[in-house]
């Protein structure tokens, strides 16, 4: 393989690491705000996805506010499941939490079944799919446009945290609940917040993924994957989720380039243990430190 | 007639499954003084304190505020109405700095909402310049702990860690200031700076304090008003002379003697 394949590899798996580190930030928001892992997640990226799907072609709303619908149609769907789901069990074992989302996962994933089908549907095209062409290097459109999307996203949510006074709130109800709570911080405010952050990326994310390829339950499958990726970067780091995105993207399509399609899957994974093998918390991870 | 208190608890019974934490304990808190809570390990102080800030909810008794019943308040309703409070463990917000850790304490003061806020410009921005500079003012200058507000709190010492959760609870301009065991750790030196904080507080500022503490000395020289617990019982209060000198007191910091002493030999 020349040089110019493998740049131009190396650029479309750059591009669609973005993807990838945002549906990992979806991970890493709630896991952040309740120390569990969200496995519902491709499960919101799905219904997003859906909503977006019906605004567009049972609504007929232009697609801009199809997307608009999707966003506040996921949100409603994250405050109920914080409020009705989440709360009532404050309090429990995280792995209790964890289970949780893996019954709401499956949930959802009936849900959509049965109001949707569970056929391959066309969904509105959202980003250009034009090639850009440097040169002799070629990238799709769409893979262009979805990591701008993606980066957009990540770079608003990030500034959000770092400077906005609820995105300051919203870590501290994070890190200390109880204490937050006695500055007066609304903590429930904060974690319905989170959700309904996690809920639209995951709806953003699945809204791309969906009009990439096309749209069916099938689709929540792909958050599995991401679940290498954050756990790559370090669950709790934002950064580790961008960069362990970029870097499976990147070694997806070499992996591609290289070995084939089917070399996709496998390639990436085993990397990704032989870094954990040397540092179990992930790239930017926080590593536990118990005093005794 | 005394002016009627700032704080009133009234008849707190809390009762954890069999245990009484508190049983039947009343305190007044009066505006302007330096009010301690002493008592032995395990003699609920500290659920005396989770009960006032809201974490506790009391199977009987009331608690009023300024007049207002807060009783069946949310801790963070009662934060906003000027309970700010330490914590017993340092309960700062690690990885984030000392100015962020104490901006959070304004959290509750400022009126735009969570929408403005997340556009941070208008009202937002204005707020956040006007909080900031009160901050600097009135509680950064004030605790000296300018020279390292930008520093992460995990890389501060333990003293200089209070010390900012002292000012993240000034910065929410409290009219009544909890403190759990401000001096709980620290060296001769440390004690000392933190005992004379908080008695400037009283004496510039005319703020309201309820504290918890373990150091006598520091409890006798600073407090107005001491109300010592034992096993979930008030059993004395009033002025630590009074208290000093009660013999419930005594019994319940230094036991009963078993019998007498002969003569010449006790102590």
């Amino acid at each position: 393989m020349d040089w110019i394949t493998f740049a131009e590899f190396s650029l479309i798996g750059l591009f669609s690491g973005g993807l990838l580190a945002l549906v990992a930030l979806g991970f890493v928001l709630i896991y952040k705000g309740t120390r569990a892992i969200n496995f519902a997640m491709g499960e919101f990226m799905m219904l997003g996805a859906y909503l977006v799907y019906t605004g567009h072609s049972w609504l007929k709303m232009p697609l801009w506010l199809s997307v608009v619908f999707g966003l506040v149609g996921i949100s409603c769907v994250a405050v109920l499941v914080e409020r009705f789901v989440l709360r009532p069990l404050a309090g429990q074992p995280v792995v209790s939490v964890l289970m949780v989302t893996i019954g709401l996962g499956a949930f959802l994933h009936g849900t959509v079944d049965a109001v949707w089908g569970g056929q391959n549907l066309e969904m509105p095209q959202l980003l250009s799919r034009k090639p850009l062409i440097w040169g002799d290097v070629m990238v799709p459109g769409a893979v262009f446009w979805s990591f701008w999307v993606a980066l957009a996203v990540i770079a608003g949510l990030s500034l959000y945290f770092r400077y906005s006074r609820t995105g300051i709130a919203m870590r501290a109800a994070a890190s200390d609940p109880i204490t937050a709570y006695a500055l007066g911080i609304d903590v429930r405010h904060t974690q319905q917040l989170t959700w309904i952050f996690a809920g639209c990326v995951g709806a953003v994310a699945g809204t791309i993924v969906a009009s990439i390829s096309s749209l069916s339950p099938a689709l929540s499958g792909t958050a599995l994957g991401v679940l290498a990726v954050v756990i790559l970067g370090g669950l709790d780091s934002v950064a580790g989720a961008i960069i362990a995105g970029l870097l499976v993207g990147w070694l997806e399509s070499i992996a591609v380039g290289y070995f084939g399609g089917k070399a996709r899957d496998l390639v990436p994974y085993v990397v990704v243990l032989a870094i954990l093998m040397v540092r179990p918390y992930g790239l930017l991870g926080t590593r536990d430190i118990e005093r005794l | 007639m005394n002016p009627s208190p700032l704080l009133s608890v009234e008849d707190v019974h809390l009762r954890f499954g069999g245990i009484k934490a508190l049983s039947g304990v009343s305190l007044q808190v009066k505006a302007g003084e330096i009010t301690a809570v002493i008592g032995p390990n395990g003699a609920g102080k500290t659920s005396l304190f989770n009960t006032i800030s809201g974490f506790y909810k009391p199977q009987q008794g009331s608690m009023v505020l300024e007049g207002q019943d807060i009783s069946t308040t949310k801790p963070n309703v009662r934060a906003a109405m000027g309970l700010a409070r330490t914590f017993q463990n340092v309960a700062l917000f690690r990885g984030m700095t000392v100015l962020d850790n104490i901006k959070l304490g304004g959290h509750n003061r400022m009126a735009a909402n969570t929408l403005q806020a997340m556009a941070y410009w208008g009202k937002s921005q204005q707020e956040e310049l006007a909080l900031r500079e009160e901050i600097e003012r009135d509680v950064i200058d004030f605790l000296e702990i300018d020279h390292v507000r930008h520093q992460s709190v995990a890389s501060l010492s333990y003293g200089l860690q209070k010390r900012v959760e002292l000012a993240r609870a000034l910065a929410m301009r409290p009219k009544i200031l909890m403190l759990d065991e401000p001096v709980a750790g620290m060296n001769r030196e440390e004690t000392e700076d933190m005992a004379r904080f908080i008695l400037d507080l009283q004496e510039e500022r005319g703020m309201t304090i309820l504290l918890i503490e373990h150091d006598m000395g520091m409890v006798m020289d600073i407090s107005n008003h001491v109300a010592v617990l034992n096993f979930g019982q008030l059993i004395a209060s009033g002025t630590p002379q009074h208290v000093r000198n009660h013999p419930d007191v005594i019994e319940a910091y230094l036991g009963v003697r078993e019998s007498q002493p002969v003569s010449g030999q006790g102590a």
